[in-house]
């Protein structure tokens, strides 16, 4: 049952990710995206991350990619045009041949010791989480806090209109 | 019996019960509204179409079935068909958490009136509203029509500022009852009215519920933030060019929104089906009390009734509801029925409380919607949860 | 194996994930097609922290990818406010066509 869920979802993740460098539309690859994040977030489940899976629909896809697509289709942004000669024919063949090699490397470096149950990994509900957050993170949480709030402001001062 | 245990059989059996239910209950809930809003008006509202137009959502269902489902030629036609699909799916998937009631026995089997229970409850149904937003902004986008697009933009915009007060003022009364799980956030507000989040506590929690409702009032675009979807603006706004069982579909995803943020405040704040006050003082007798007072009255206007079709229908609701009352004290229901009271009484009083501020308040325009939020709720959460928390970690051990 | 997944296979799509951005990274034209690929970088990233936390049993690796979610979100908000202002100025989004240099 795990195996047939995983390999679902990875499947419907690696197409949505096709997706994302193949589609000249940027809505398209923006969908694309979401279904990856999506994909990723039950994988995250299988994993036994439940509070990162949560966090993952929330902030990547619910939050990120609005922002994304908003961006999208403020600007309007048509479909990209391919000019000159396209890097496809010598490209897609080279990343297949790196892909399988690195596929059979680590494959090589982590032979089946650690099976992937679900359910294997009780420690990753919310209370774990804050709990390792506020006690052995907590200058890491800190300092995220005051990297937003950089965010923030560089955001707000990057789009606001010119007064003349 | 294997079968009938079986998780898989069990799950199968309510969510077709919570679906079938729910869809019944969206159609009647427009019914609530057409009603409520014309009463506020002092007109009778839908009242030909079947007695008191209890037949007019039916009516309505067929009128949406059988109008022309165009496709006009200049949208975006997989994205114009997602759209719709995305906002009804997220809507209906937010039920499937919502506790209804406690552990009941129907036949040979034990299970709880809750179709699944996740230890992330409450961030699952954040998540699945944030997804949501898509389906707007993709309508808007679809639709090539530049009303639609600022329709859409606006709404989802309006949405995902919102979402963050929401957000605020659901952390509060979960640091005082400390779990993410819906059906454990019930039960620790067990035990009468002074156990509920909202009145619990080191810092009873009603400037939450507060800002929550008001949140909620944005998150389901409803009045008064309806601004990218009034029929008198932009055009009807990103639904402008859907037609037929399209257009139903963005309306009950909102109807479901709203039942949905409805029980999310019932079981956060009003302690979801627990009784405000324990069973041995009396409350099972409450709803029976209740509608043998609305039989009684239906019986009274029935018998002085000035239109010639209340003479009838009347006394029928009169009996009906004499009926129900009588059901409520049967021993052999009161299990499940007398939960499920409590907490459709709460949600439909939510559910009430929406409608009435539709018909009173005027709404409002959109750059003051946005300035509300980012300059005024979103700094109050803060400070409520700032308040909230150094109370609860001042008067823990 | 036909009830537990080996843990080679989640790291496996996590590099695929990983070429995959690189790939779009670097033949991509659009600068918010760009952009996306580098959030799918990212994401590929998450999906290996989380895959050994869960060897380890850990919940550090679930930590990282908090503060990797937050980096990104802090990222893509600054990056689009410069992508808007690049095409306030530019009129286009073609990363081939903001070259001011001589060439």
């Amino acid at each position: 049952m795990d195996v047939i869920l995983f390999l679902i979802f990875a499947l419907i993740a690696v197409v949505c990710a096709i997706n994302v460098v193949i589609q000249t539309h940027p809505i398209s690859s923006a969908l694309s995206l979401v279904g990856v994040m999506g994909s990723l977030a039950v994988l995250y489940l299988l994993l036994g991350a439940e509070f990162i899976a949560a966090a993952q629909v929330i902030v990547y896809a619910g939050a990120i990619m609005v922002l994304f697509i908003f961006v999208i289709m403020l600007l309007n942004a048509g479909a990209e045009t391919r000019k000159g000669r396209s890097y496809l024919i010598p490209g897609a063949p080279l990343l297949i041949v790196f892909l399988g090699l690195m596929a059979y490397y680590v494959q090589r470096m982590f032979p089946g010791s650690t099976m992937v149950r679900f359910g294997g990994f009780q420690g990753g509900g919310p209370r774990d989480i804050g709990t390792a957050l506020f006690t052995t993170y907590l200058l890491p949480f800190e300092v995220t806090s005051i990297l937003i709030l950089v965010a923030i402001i560089g955001a707000i001062v990057l789009a606001r209109k010119e007064i003349e | 019996m294997e079968l009938l245990d079986s998780f898989i059989f069990i799950s199968i059996i309510k969510a077709a019960v919570i679906f079938a239910v729910l869809m019944t209950t969206l159609a009647y809930l427009q019914w609530v509204e057409r009603k409520v809003i014309a009463h506020v008006q002092v007109r009778p509202g839908p009242y030909r179409v079947g007695p008191h137009g209890l037949l007019q959502p039916l009516a309505d269902v067929i009128k949406l079935l059988t109008k022309e489902d165009l496709l006009p030629p200049y949208v975006n036609k997989p994205l114009y068909l997602l759209a719709p699909f995305l906002a009804i799916t997220m809507a209906l998937l937010s039920i499937s958490v919502i506790p209804f009631g406690p552990e009941i026995k129907v036949g040979p089997v034990t299970t709880w009136m809750q179709l699944t229970d996740l230890n992330v409850g409450v961030l699952f149904i954040l998540a699945v509203s944030s997804m949501g937003v898509y389906g707007i902004a993709l309508a808007g986008w679809a639709s090539n029509n530049k009303y639609a697009l600022i329709g859409g933009l606006r709404s989802s915009a309006q949405m995902i500022s919102y979402e963050l007060p929401m957000s605020l003022a659901i952390a509060a009364p979960l640091l005082i009852s400390n779990t993410l799980s819906l059906r454990q956030l019930v039960e620790t507000q067990a035990g009468g009215i002074f156990n509920w989040n909202i009145l619990h506590g080191p810092f009873p929690q009603i400037v939450s519920f507060v800002i929550f409702m008001i949140a909620a009032f944005a998150e389901t675009n409803r009045v008064p933030f309806d601004l990218p979807e009034a029929e008198n603006e932009l055009v009807a706004g990103f639904h402008t060019e859907y037609s037929s069982m399209k257009f139903a579909s963005f309306f009950m995803a909102e109807y479901s929104n709203m039942i949905t943020v409805s029980a999310l405040a019932t079981l956060l704040f009003l302690g979801g089906w627990m009784a405000p006050w324990p069973t041995a003082y009396g409350s099972s007798l409450v709803p029976t009390f209740i509608f043998a007072v609305a039989g009684v009255t239906a019986l009274y206007h029935g018998v002085n009734a000035t239109r010639k079709r209340d003479k009838v229908t009347f006394p029928v609701f009169g009996i009906i509801f004499l009926v129900i009352a009588g059901v409520f004290l049967l021993p052999v229901v009161q299990s499940w029925l007398l939960p499920l009271f409590w907490f459709a009484a709460k949600t439909g009083a939510i559910l009430f409380l929406f409608m009435w501020v539709r018909a009173t308040l005027p709404r409002f325009r959109y750059d003051q919607l946005m300035g509300f939020t980012w300059k005024f709720l979103f700094p109050a959460a803060m400070l409520n949860l700032l308040v909230t928390s150094f109370l609860v970690a001042w008067t823990t051990k | 194996m036909m009830t537990a997944v080996p843990i080679s296979w989640f790291l496996t799509l996590s590099a695929i994930l990983f070429a995959l951005g690189v790939a779009g990274f670097l033949f991509r034209r659009n600068i918010i097609t760009v952009f996306m690929s580098i959030e799918l970088m990212l994401n590929a990233v998450n999906l290996s922290f989380v895959t050994f936390s869960y060897q380890h049993k850990e919940v550090s690796g679930h930590l990282f990818t908090f503060f990797v979610m937050v980096v990104a979100a802090a990222e893509a908000a600054v990056g689009l406010a410069i992508i808007l202002t690049v095409f306030k100025n530019r009129s286009t989004l073609n990363i081939d066509d903001v070259n001011s240099m001589k060439n």
